[in-house]
């Protein structure tokens, strides 16, 4: 019933938008079109595209989101140090401004290309796009995007990425979810970091975070991580390995939102 | 505050539906938005008047609708209202259900002088 895919029109909520034909005259004459399309159109329309690339290119593409400082670039680091030769990985890194955090990647031998998005705070599928003129796909397992460290509007704008993963440090507070739910109703996995400082604070409580996630109807995984205790990190190789093998076998993946906004307007 | 970046999404739309009924000024742009879009509406309302300037709807009104967030449980198959950050049954506590109303993004309609 409308022009564009991805919208959130389901058999519950339409009647809110119920045609009552294509173009109508309101009451003093004016011309009345009935549009019923996402206003996020152009940039859905995009990631769409940048989804199919990585589709041929057989990557496995995900969505780095958190507050700034909770440790993406960390995370990052340590896991290409552990998965390094086992996959070839490359990172889309944004940031408002500077080129640290892709020459911190880059240092540890893998191809970065930093988005300095000026003052947006967050990054859209055109940027990504224009990421990936300079980066060949070619034989690439993993790549990593690195949103800008936001926990609001990120959550808004789909990149063409298979999966949302977002960080929540345990310095942040155990009930981040609540207060921030769009993002981490989003989220097909949470990994807790910095979890080495759970010995030295007493009000971050793992259980009540996952809850919190859990309230938010999402089923996504819970896992306590900390790139200072590897041991701990194992999990978070274990979904990668789990995720790709899924990819690979020919499972369709689309973050959890888009997901169920595709199924939800195909039921319409 | 990407409702700037929203709003100039919501701005080509407007300016292609225009072109393509021959309009010479939009007056009113109606949208649907719902509490878990993650869109503020006070937010896009001052975007608008920012986006709005120099387009075909530079003197167009913005009504903007929104609704309650539904969840439908996957257990009782019960429909609640439920607070944004709070998903859960109200007749039976269930986390696993299906948000049926809330996610709304859209331009519903465009009026226009033609």
């Amino acid at each position: 019933m409308c022009d564009t895919c991805g919208c959130t029109v389901t058999p519950a909520n339409a009647h809110l938008v119920q045609a009552h034909g294509k173009l109508e005259r309101t009451a003093d004459g004016k011309a009345s079109v009935e549009v019923l399309a996402g206003l996020l159109h152009e940039n859905d329309h995009q990631a769409e595209h940048n989804r199919e690339h990585f589709d041929r290119h057989g990557v496995l593409t995900l969505n780095l989101m958190s507050a700034p400082g909770s440790g993406k670039t960390s995370l990052l680091e340590a896991t290409i140090e552990a998965l390094g030769s086992e996959f070839s990985i490359a990172v889309i890194e944004g940031d408002l401004e500077t080129e640290n955090d892709a020459d911190r990647i880059r240092a540890r031998g893998v191809p970065a290309v930093q988005i300095t998005t000026g003052q947006a705070c967050h990054l859209d599928a055109h940027m990504v796009h224009d990421a990936l003129h300079a980066m060949d796909l070619d034989g690439v397992d993993l790549l990593f995007i690195e949103n800008v460290g936001n926990l609001v509007c990120p959550a808004s704008f789909d990149l063409g990425h298979h999966v949302n993963v977002t960080l929540l440090s345990v310095t942040e507070g155990d009930d981040k979810p609540a207060k921030y739910p769009v993002m981490f109703r989003a989220a097909d996995l949470v990994l807790l970091s910095k979890a080495d400082f759970l010995d030295m604070i007493d009000d971050f409580d793992p259980d009540k975070a996952a809850r919190h996630v859990r309230e938010l109807a999402n089923p996504a995984e819970v896992l306590t991580v900390s790139v200072r205790r590897p041991e701990s990190l194992q999990a978070w190789f274990d979904w990668l390995r789990a995720t790709l093998a899924a990819r690979r076998a020919g499972a369709a993946l689309t973050p959890r939102i888009q997901a169920d906004g595709l199924a939800s307007h195909s039921g319409s | 505050m990407h409702e700037l970046s929203v709003c100039q999404g919501l701005m080509q739309q407007v300016e292609q539906v225009a072109a393509a009924h021959g309009a010479t000024a939009v007056e009113r742009i109606v949208l649907q938005i719902g509490g878990l879009s993650g869109v503020e509406p006070p937010l896009l309302e001052r975007a608008f008047e920012i986006a709005r300037a120099g387009t075909v709807a530079s003197g167009a009104e913005l009504e903007i609708r929104t609704g309650p967030v539904v969840v439908q449980c996957q257990e009782c198959g019960g429909k609640s209202a439920v607070p944004a950050n709070r998903l859960l049954c109200n007749y039976c506590g269930e986390w696993r259900v299906r948000v049926v109303e809330g996610e709304e993004l859209l331009l519903l309609t465009v009026e226009m002088d033609m």
